[in-house]
């Protein structure tokens, strides 16, 4: 990035001059990405819905991309900017493994994440902010980390569970609930899509499992083994379960009172 | 300038040679190295790599100018739209440039920049010496201080279609000859081996072969590349396929 900031700094999402502008320009919004730990590894995993104020711009958005192999990003917000912020953090972080010849550290990403965000400081004032989450598998410390942020750039790192975007209250609600130390990856998956359907129930911006279309939330999974999405078999199955399941008990499974 | 030209032969040939061979399911880079840090295989980008004998100094900063030089391009266009003829190009006017110019005195390096294609047919090799010409090579080449004999005994030998253990071997083998005709023994912890493995499933192709995979490797292929270094080198008086 500072190579490029040298050579061509037209190309830096953050050195644009922006024109001044009345109101709240309409661009499509990515709304909720969710992230979940478990032992071993953690999975971040998307709603497929872009819209651009009451109206639905993409059906089938991907919002939950990979960053490396060990490590991947969730994007909320402005679609265009977020994509553009997430192809030029993947190349930064290819380019450094290139270069130095060793991947670097979670924490190192996750900081270069947070300086990425806050060049984006002037757009967000103007509306047009991008929230990303980010995930990762922290191969020194052999587990599973979240990364939150906010329009600042201001990074904090999540303990168990995290969620952003428009529909993120009610998928937090839900994962708080059904959250528990022990989760296996099949479980941590099936969590994940628990809370994207919560966030879909009450947040219009959000879009549910689509199944006459065959469109599922994106899911991936990062452990020892690196970054792996979930086929689109994989997902259909677990979205599946999931809604047959609500057939018969619309709000989900539900948490002892005690 | 014929003084420059052979300043800077001397420098490569001081430096120990790598082999870089074609093989089915992609391109295998080989040489002798001794030090674990310093590489003298690198990925430049998802289909290119890049080899290079000579100064270290002087390849690593012309590696690092071509990392930027792909990713640059990767991240305006596309990432189809690196090619290693785009990169050999510009290895090519920068090593030129230097050549010519009688400010600077020559690079003692000389570079191989590989691209591995869908299919054999499609890969391609650049061999880049220190003059700044480039030369397109097909199946085999080899770079640094003995390269004309290996060369000469890898173009002898290497057939298309062979399995890694046996381009391996191969290479192997055509390292191990001395100048003077006589074989001694390189050990796998002084080898660097890289390959560009087109069947790999992730956009990036380029992986180093160390520790125990490198071993199992060497291994299987003393069997396999045996009996076929035997069937070819019938007239070969000092066939090098009993050594390991």
């Amino acid at each position: 990035m500072d190579f490029l900031g040298e050579h061509q700094p037209e190309m830096l999402p953050g050195n644009r001059q922006l024109p001044p502008v009345q109101g709240v320009i309409e661009a499509p919004h990515g709304t909720t990405i969710v992230a979940v730990t478990f032992p071993g590894g953690v999975v971040l995993a998307g709603d497929r819905r872009a819209t651009m104020g009451n109206m639905i711009a993409q059906r089938d958005v991907e919002k939950v991309f990979p960053a490396d192999e060990y490590s991947a990003v969730g994007i909320a917000g402005t679609a265009g900017l977020a994509v553009e912020m997430v192809k030029l953090f993947q190349l930064e972080l290819e380019h450094f493994e290139k270069v130095e010849g060793a991947q670097l550290s979670l924490e190192g990403k996750a900081n270069r994440l947070s300086t990425m965000i806050r060049s984006n400081l002037g757009m967000a004032m103007q509306g047009l902010a991008v929230v990303p989450l980010f995930a990762g598998y922290d191969v020194d410390r052999g587990k599973g980390r979240i990364f939150s942020y906010d329009v600042t750039g201001g990074r904090s790192e999540e303990l168990n569970f995290a969620t952003t975007g428009s529909g993120s209250i009610f998928a937090r609600g839900a994962m708080k609930k059904l959250f528990h130390d022990e989760l296996t990856e099949e479980q941590a998956t099936t969590l994940v899509v628990q809370a994207l359907y919560d966030a879909a129930d009450d947040d219009s911006a959000t879009g549910g499992p689509d199944v006459a279309r065959r469109i599922y939330p994106i899911i991936t999974v990062i452990t020892e083994d690196g970054f792996r999405r979930l086929g689109e078999d994989e997902c259909s199955a677990l979205a599946r379960s999931v809604l047959e399941r609500r057939l018969e008990q619309p709000d989900g499974p539900r948490a002892a009172l005690l | 300038m014929a003084d420059r030209a052979e300043y800077a032969r001397k420098g490569i040939a001081r430096g120990r040679s790598l082999v870089v061979l074609q093989y089915a399911d992609g391109i295998v880079f080989v040489g002798e190295n001794p030090s674990r840090a310093l590489h003298k295989f690198s990925e430049i980008y998802d289909r290119i790599g890049f080899a290079a004998a000579g100064k270290y100094n002087e390849y690593e900063n012309l590696r690092i100018g071509g990392v930027r030089y792909a990713d640059l391009r990767g991240y305006t266009y596309d990432r189809d739209d690196v090619t290693a003829r785009g990169l050999a190009n510009v290895y090519a006017q920068t090593l030129g440039t230097i050549f010519s110019s009688q400010a600077e005195k020559p690079y003692e390096v000389e570079l191989v920049v590989a691209e591995v294609g869908d299919s054999p047919e499609n890969d391609q090799i650049y061999r880049l010496p220190h003059d700044g010409s480039i030369v397109d090579e097909h199946g085999s080449v080899a770079v640094g201080g003995n390269a004309e004999q290996i060369s000469g005994y890898l173009d002898q030998r290497h057939r298309d279609g062979m399995t890694l253990a046996e381009a391996l071997k191969l290479a192997v083998q055509a390292l191990s000859r001395d100048t003077n005709g006589s074989e001694r023994e390189i050990p796998a912890e002084r080898l660097e081996v890289a390959v560009l493995d087109r069947t790999r499933p992730q956009q990036r192709k380029f992986k180093r072969i160390v520790g125990g995979q490198l071993s199992r490797l060497l291994d299987s292929g003393a069997g396999a590349g045996e009996a076929s270094a035997a069937s070819e080198t019938e007239s070969e008086t000092d066939s090098g396929s009993d050594e390991e």
